[in-house]
């Protein structure tokens, strides 16, 4: 159970506004969070978290204590340790970097360390590229940690601080990925309303660990666990997973109380009576909005789901939502090569899979390597998935602002 | 195993300390040392102890009292290697199957 702390309304006159880049607006959120370490390297487009994070420990704004690793996996390791001990901790990487924590990202969730990672999403090498997709984070989408894919500055700080609580739930106790859309959202300013410290420190409180290293009460972690009980700790950590919505719905409820914002697990738009969802997330959701707005317009019957979190994903909402349309059209960042579809698509298609009547689902990868993604390629994919309609059948999945 | 998956501790985590003499290890063995008293020097004159020198699983005792040199096995702990009947200088040790 999370602590309920008595969240009240902040006044106006305690809000401070701010123009932040994503990466700011998440420097500032892990400052307020009260971290006793964070320790990261920095990487492109995540670079400016780390670096402002630094400012403020080293202007003396907080007292934390940073580790400068020299990689990646290192940083994730020292997050462990220090999140062993009962710490609040932090840190951020994108791209290479995450891949580069791999290993660690796994003994995170499995040890069951409530580390809060924002991720820039980045694409993956080769050919080297610094600019926006999501093959990094859907690459760790089986590693055990929380996901949540965000859509603008205010979103990614509000989620960073919701993060920690819900990670230190104790029907919870996992890892959580916060991400924005590298350079899209990480650097374009935005317009943020911070809360008082003060408020944040009420709304999280201060880590209660389970289970924490105590050299007064020794105890082993992460040891070996073979064909005798390997399973059953599995079997926790997914029980763990299962828990995630709940916890989730009581840290957006009184994070609501007291900024009046939530988000949900995915933000629907215009999908009541919609024919054709469109279904995507982060700043491509938002782009969908608009473009759905148009469309609306025009006398269309479009709507948007824009998911929020991956992990767990909400199959039975999204079955719900999806159930009454025609067609869902997935625009996603990343291609999982040799696979039926991608991921996105891949895991609504599983969602659907039980229902009677199945809405078509056509699947666009879109954006590879920080490709824009306009609002006309958008309306492409719509109307590809009108003449799919038309005939009864779609591709499995197909590319959208590619030269062919 | 005994437990559930919901009753056992978080992660894999060991809360008491200094129990690993109850993960008996003895049954991963295929192989079985089997001492043979008379040809060892260690019951003949306490000397060598090349055999508990080299037990990587400390599944060896020698033992000493009023001059009576003993060599016992843990067989609990002995995974069957055979390192001890590799390094034997006077093949005091074989191995049989289990
Ligand atoms: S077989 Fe290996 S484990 Fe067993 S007693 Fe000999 S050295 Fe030790
Ligand atoms: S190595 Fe052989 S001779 Fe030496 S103590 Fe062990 S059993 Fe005896």
């Amino acid at each position: 159970m999370s602590k309920v702390t008595s969240a009240k309304r902040v006044p106006a006159e305690q809000i401070t506004i701010e123009g932040l880049t994503g990466d700011a607006a998440i420097a500032h959120a892990l400052k307020q969070c009260d971290l006793d370490v964070l320790a990261a390297y920095p990487i492109t487009p995540q670079t400016i978290i780390v670096e402002d994070f630094q400012k403020f420990v080293a202007n003396g704004e907080v007292d934390t204590r940073v580790i400068p690793v020299e990689s990646e996996h290192s940083a994730m390791s020292a997050c462990i340790g220090a999140s062993a001990v009962g710490g609040r901790v932090g840190t951020a990487t994108a791209s290479a970097g995450l891949a580069l924590m791999w290993e660690i990202l796994y003994c995170a969730a499995s040890m069951r360390m409530p580390i809060v990672l924002n991720v820039a999403n980045r694409a993956l090498s080769a050919p080297i590229n610094i600019h926006n997709d999501w093959s990094d984070s859907y690459g760790a989408r089986d590693s055990g940690f929380i996901q949540i894919y965000t859509q603008s500055c205010q979103e990614a700080y509000d989620t960073t601080i919701m993060a920690f609580k819900l990670a230190e739930d104790h029907d919870v106790l996992l890892p959580a990925m916060v991400c924005i859309d590298g350079f899209i959202l990480s650097h374009n300013v935005e317009r943020v309303e911070m809360l008082p410290t003060e408020a944040v420190h009420d709304f999280l409180g201060t880590r209660e660990p389970v289970l924490p290293l105590n050299p007064d009460d020794p105890i082993t972690m992460g040891p070996l666990a073979l064909t005798d009980y390997y399973f059953e700790f599995k079997e926790q950590q997914d029980e763990a997973m299962k828990n995630v919505p709940k916890a989730f719905k009581k840290v957006e409820e009184e994070f609501e109380k007291m900024t009046g914002r939530s988000y949900g697990m995915y933000e629907e738009y215009k999908t009541e009576d919609a024919e054709i969802i469109i279904l995507t997330h982060s700043t491509t959701g938002g782009t969908a909005k608009a473009v759905a707005d148009t469309l609306r317009e025009k006398g269309e019957k479009v709507g948007v789901l824009r998911l929020r979190m991956f992990r767990p994903f909400p199959t039975e909402e999204i079955r719900e939502i999806l159930a009454g349309a025609k067609a869902v059209a997935v625009f996603e960042k990343c291609r999982s090569f040799g696979a039926a579809s991608n991921p996105l698509a891949l895991e609504v298609r599983t969602a659907l899979y039980d229902l009677d009547e199945r809405p078509m689902v056509a699947d666009f990868v879109v954006g590879l390597g920080g490709r824009d993604v306009p609002p006309t390629t958008i309306v492409d994919g719509i109307r590809k998935t009108e003449e799919y309609l038309e005939k009864g059948e779609a591709p499995l999945y197909e590319t959208l602002g590619v030269r062919k | 195993m005994s437990e559930k998956y919901d009753e056992i501790p978080m992660a894999g985590n060991i809360i008491k300390p200094g129990n690993a003499t109850e993960y008996k290890t003895g049954g991963w063995r295929s192989k079985r040392p089997v001492h043979i008293p008379e040809k060892c020097l260690w019951v003949k004159n306490g000397t060598c102890g090349l055999c508990w020198i080299f037990c990587p699983d400390d599944a060896i005792r020698l033992e000493e009292k009023d001059g009576e040199y003993v060599h016992i096995y843990d067989y609990d702990y002995c995974k069957g290697c055979g390192i001890c009947a590799e390094q034997c200088p006077v093949d005091a040790i074989k191995m049989e199957d289990e």
